[in-house]
């Protein structure tokens, strides 16, 4: 499968893309008869980014195994929010056991699928940045090296969100949260090597790895059936705004997903096997600048006290993304 | 089938007989040789349909357990010590989520300072977590106990622990009447599970439970832990009715009827105690002995029926809560709950040392002269510790207390001494 031919780019005009499309090529998100993994009625916040991310996600594995998914919850937002019993969200059956475990626990489903025979039942584990990066990554670097029959959906909103806004291992440099207080001469988050578990699930030579976000629903959609086309272990990574953790207002959040990619801080691309297979072009570049001014964790950087200095180190790291991946399409540059 | 097998891998062939579908396991001494046996069946293809899965560490590998039982499958691991403390956040989970695991524990010390030979410190640490706990004597009840372990899980949906000391046990070779599939597929029918991941019937599992409902749940956990007090007892009975031995059951006492002073204990420390007491019946001394052989659920009548007519209890315990005293001995002088009982506990064999009948016998003579303190320590060598004492009073920077008391026992070698 190559990758979408259809071009539409939404853009915050009041133009929805399925309606511009034809009925074949609109989401699954948009057709009747899906499954509606995660109910209404849930307690995300206005604007969550990853219950908007989790629904799409599901719901496309969903389709792509016919119904037949188990999902796998690391303890975090997705799981606080979806199950606040007697109710839960989960119409799929749904198991949630601890925050950095989701990754053993899914490859124990599957064991047991394959012990019992059931071919077709697949299993999706899920968990945000903190259970991704941080507290789950060695037994999601353990699930990777066995090749266990899973996909793990990380949904990245950069930071402890539940728990109050505190810093994880995918927290951009330079951002405030309540651990790294906008203060002192380096305010935010340090500068660190930074942790791309992306790139480090592509070392491991899994069949398939790819980044993707919220601003792109369809390639979002199309990169979990994707996904459910290979057996072994697969990795998807979205970036999921956060209103409450970024400070940004809730209807900004596709804005901001897509401004993300766009000054390429977070770059939109799959591997297969350890190699990159496709990349989304950034369609308009723009500056560093426009995504981190509309959050208020990046407050601190601009106004009366500005910090271009910051902003420059945080446009070198873009630079280095747009570089390492050929972010920019060929044609573009030559018209720029 | 009596065969001279080691008991890791009498063990093994019995987790085999039982039929797991999913087997995950971390290696640490000495719990190695069990899972090695089972891996092997499984990849010969002699123990099927079986998956088994070499985790990263022991967290994925109850985590992965925990997995698996959540699909419907039969699952089994192994574990020790600081495996047993690196899963605990997940050994609290499988029992809080009713999850009938079944895990061996080879007993053994908690470190620092590392050690890796037997105590009872790991189970000790877990038995809050709603595990089943279950203590074997022999290489044959270590064997017996785990078809028991697997039916009563899955009957209660709990999970249960198989604690088998560490060396003294699991690598002790012996003799062991193992049984046979046919017996085990009819004693342990196919695992019905209570609760299951199944898209036909799709269910939440392990949703947050505030503060209006979480005491209930917990309380239902203890309840089936009081069933367990039925089922153990029963259970042991049917495979006792079917096999002749005496395997299982919740408590295990050994010529008490007349006894004035009753020791009690758990695992193979019980053994050389019955060869103790048996030499101390000879001297005429009315001593007997009380094997605890559910730990947890504690069996809190039977040991009050056990001890009544008891004038002295002594609990030799491979384990105790460092600040307090002993946690057997705790359960204990709750189930006796009468005041003119003396009740002593004596801390022994802690990381391995042996406990040898001689220092039973020294034991059973001083509990005979009403001469044993509340709290002691067998074979404690208090020279060695008092010079410890004095070179942490007399220099700040003393060093680390267990490599001095290593050199004052001149175990190092020679070249590594200051």
């Amino acid at each position: 499968m190559t990758s979408q031919r259809v071009h539409f780019y939404q853009v915050g005009s009041f133009a929805v893309g399925n309606r511009l499309l034809n009925e074949e090529e609109r989401t699954i998100q948009a057709q009747a008869d899906r499954t509606n993994s995660i109910d209404s009625g849930h307690r995300a916040c206005q604007g969550c980014g990853e219950a908007l991310g989790a629904r799409y996600a599901l719901d496309a594995a969903m389709r792509a195994t016919n119904g037949q998914v188990v999902a796998v919850n690391a303890t975090g937002c997705l799981e606080v929010f979806s199950t606040p019993y007697p109710e839960t969200s989960w119409r799929i059956p749904w198991l949630h056991s601890l925050f950095g475990n989701a990754p053993a626990v899914a490859t124990g489903v599957a064991a047991a699928l394959r012990a019992k025979g059931k071919k077709d039942v697949r299993v999706v584990a899920q968990a945000g940045d903190g259970g991704t990066v941080d507290i789950g990554f060695g037994c999601l670097s353990g699930m990777f090296e066995r090749n266990d029959d899973v996909l793990f959906i990380c949904y990245d909103n950069e930071g402890y969100m539940n728990t109050g806004v505190q810093r994880s291992g995918a927290t951009p440099p330079a951002a405030r949260t309540a651990t790294t207080e906008a203060v002192g001469p380096e305010p935010g988050n340090v500068f660190g090597q930074g942790k791309d578990v992306p790139r480090i699930a592509m070392a491991h030579d899994i069949p398939y790895v790819a980044t993707a976000t919220v601003a792109d629903l369809h390639d979002l959609e199309r990169k979990v059936e994707r996904a459910m086309e290979f057996h072994g272990a697969r990795y998807l990574h979205v970036l999921v705004p956060c209103p409450l953790g970024w400070g940004s207002p809730s209807s900004e959040t596709i804005h901001i997903a897509r401004l993300a990619q766009e000054s390429g801080l977070f770059p939109v691309f799959e591997a297969e096997y350890g190699v990159v297979t496709s990349v989304s072009h950034i369609r308009r570049p723009v500056p560093v600048e426009e995504y981190l001014s509309r959050q208020r964790r990046f407050n601190h950087l601009f106004g009366a006290n500005p910090r271009p200095d910051i902003v420059a180190h945080l446009q070198a790291m873009a630079d280095e993304n747009i570089a390492r991946y050929g972010l920019i399409a060929p044609e573009m540059e030559h018209s720029s | 089938m009596l065969r001279q097998i080691e008991g890791s891998k009498a063990i093994a062939e019995t987790v085999a007989l039982c039929r797991p579908e999913v087997v995950c396991a971390y290696p640490i001494s000495p719990q190695t040789h069990i899972i090695e046996a089972v891996g092997a069946m499984v990849k010969e293809g002699t123990l099927a349909p079986c998956e088994f899965i070499n985790v990263e560490s022991e967290f994925a590998a109850m985590s992965v357990a925990i997995g698996a039982s959540a699909t419907g499958a039969r699952a089994y691991t192994a574990t020790a010590s600081q495996g047993l403390l690196f899963m605990m956040e997940a050994v609290y989970n499988a029992a809080g989520l009713g999850l009938p695991i079944v895990m061996t524990l080879a007993n053994r010390a908690i470190g620092a300072p590392i050690n890796i030979w037997n105590d009872h410190s790991d189970a000790m640490a877990v038995r809050d977590s709603g595990w089943i706990q279950l203590f074997a004597e022999s290489n044959q009840e270590a064997s017996d106990l785990h078809v028991q372990a697997f039916r009563l899980a899955e009957e209660l949906s709990v999970p249960v622990m198989v604690c088998v000391d560490g060396f003294i046990l699991t690598h002790a070779v012996e003799g062991v009447d193992l049984l046979d599939q046919s017996f085990v597929d009819a004693f342990l029918p196919p695992y019905e599970p209570r609760q299951m991941l199944d898209t036909e019937a799709p269910v939440s599992i392990g949703a947050m439970v505030g503060p209006e409902a979480f005491e209930e749940v917990r309380y239902l956990a203890h309840l089936r832990q009081l069933d367990a007090l039925e089922r153990i007892p029963a259970i042991a009975s049917e495979f006792f009715e079917a096999t002749g031995r005496e395997s299982g059951g919740l408590v295990r006492p050994y010529r008490t009827d007349d006894a004035d002073t009753v020791i009690v204990a758990m695992g193979s420390v019980l053994g050389t105690l019955k060869d103790a007491v048996d030499a101390r019946r000879d001297l005429g001394e009315r001593v007997g002995v009380l094997g605890v052989t559910s730990f947890r659920p504690f069996p809190s009548e039977a040991v009050r029926d056990a001890l009544a007519s008891a004038r002295q209890v002594v609990v030799i315990e491979k384990a105790f809560s460092i600040g307090a005293g002993g946690v057997l001995s705790n359960d204990i002088a709750i189930a006796i709950h009468h005041e003119q009982t003396l009740l002593r506990t004596v801390v022994a064999g802690l990381g391995g040392r042996a406990i040898t009948r001689r220092s039973l016998e020294k034991v059973l003579e001083e509990a005979s002269r009403d001469e044993l303190a509340t709290l002691t320590f067998l074979d404690l060598d208090r020279d060695a510790v008092d010079r410890e004492r004095a070179r942490m009073q007399a220099t700040r920077r003393s060093g680390p207390s267990a490599e001095n008391l290593l050199r004052d026992r001149a175990t190092v070698a020679p070249k590594v001494r200051a």
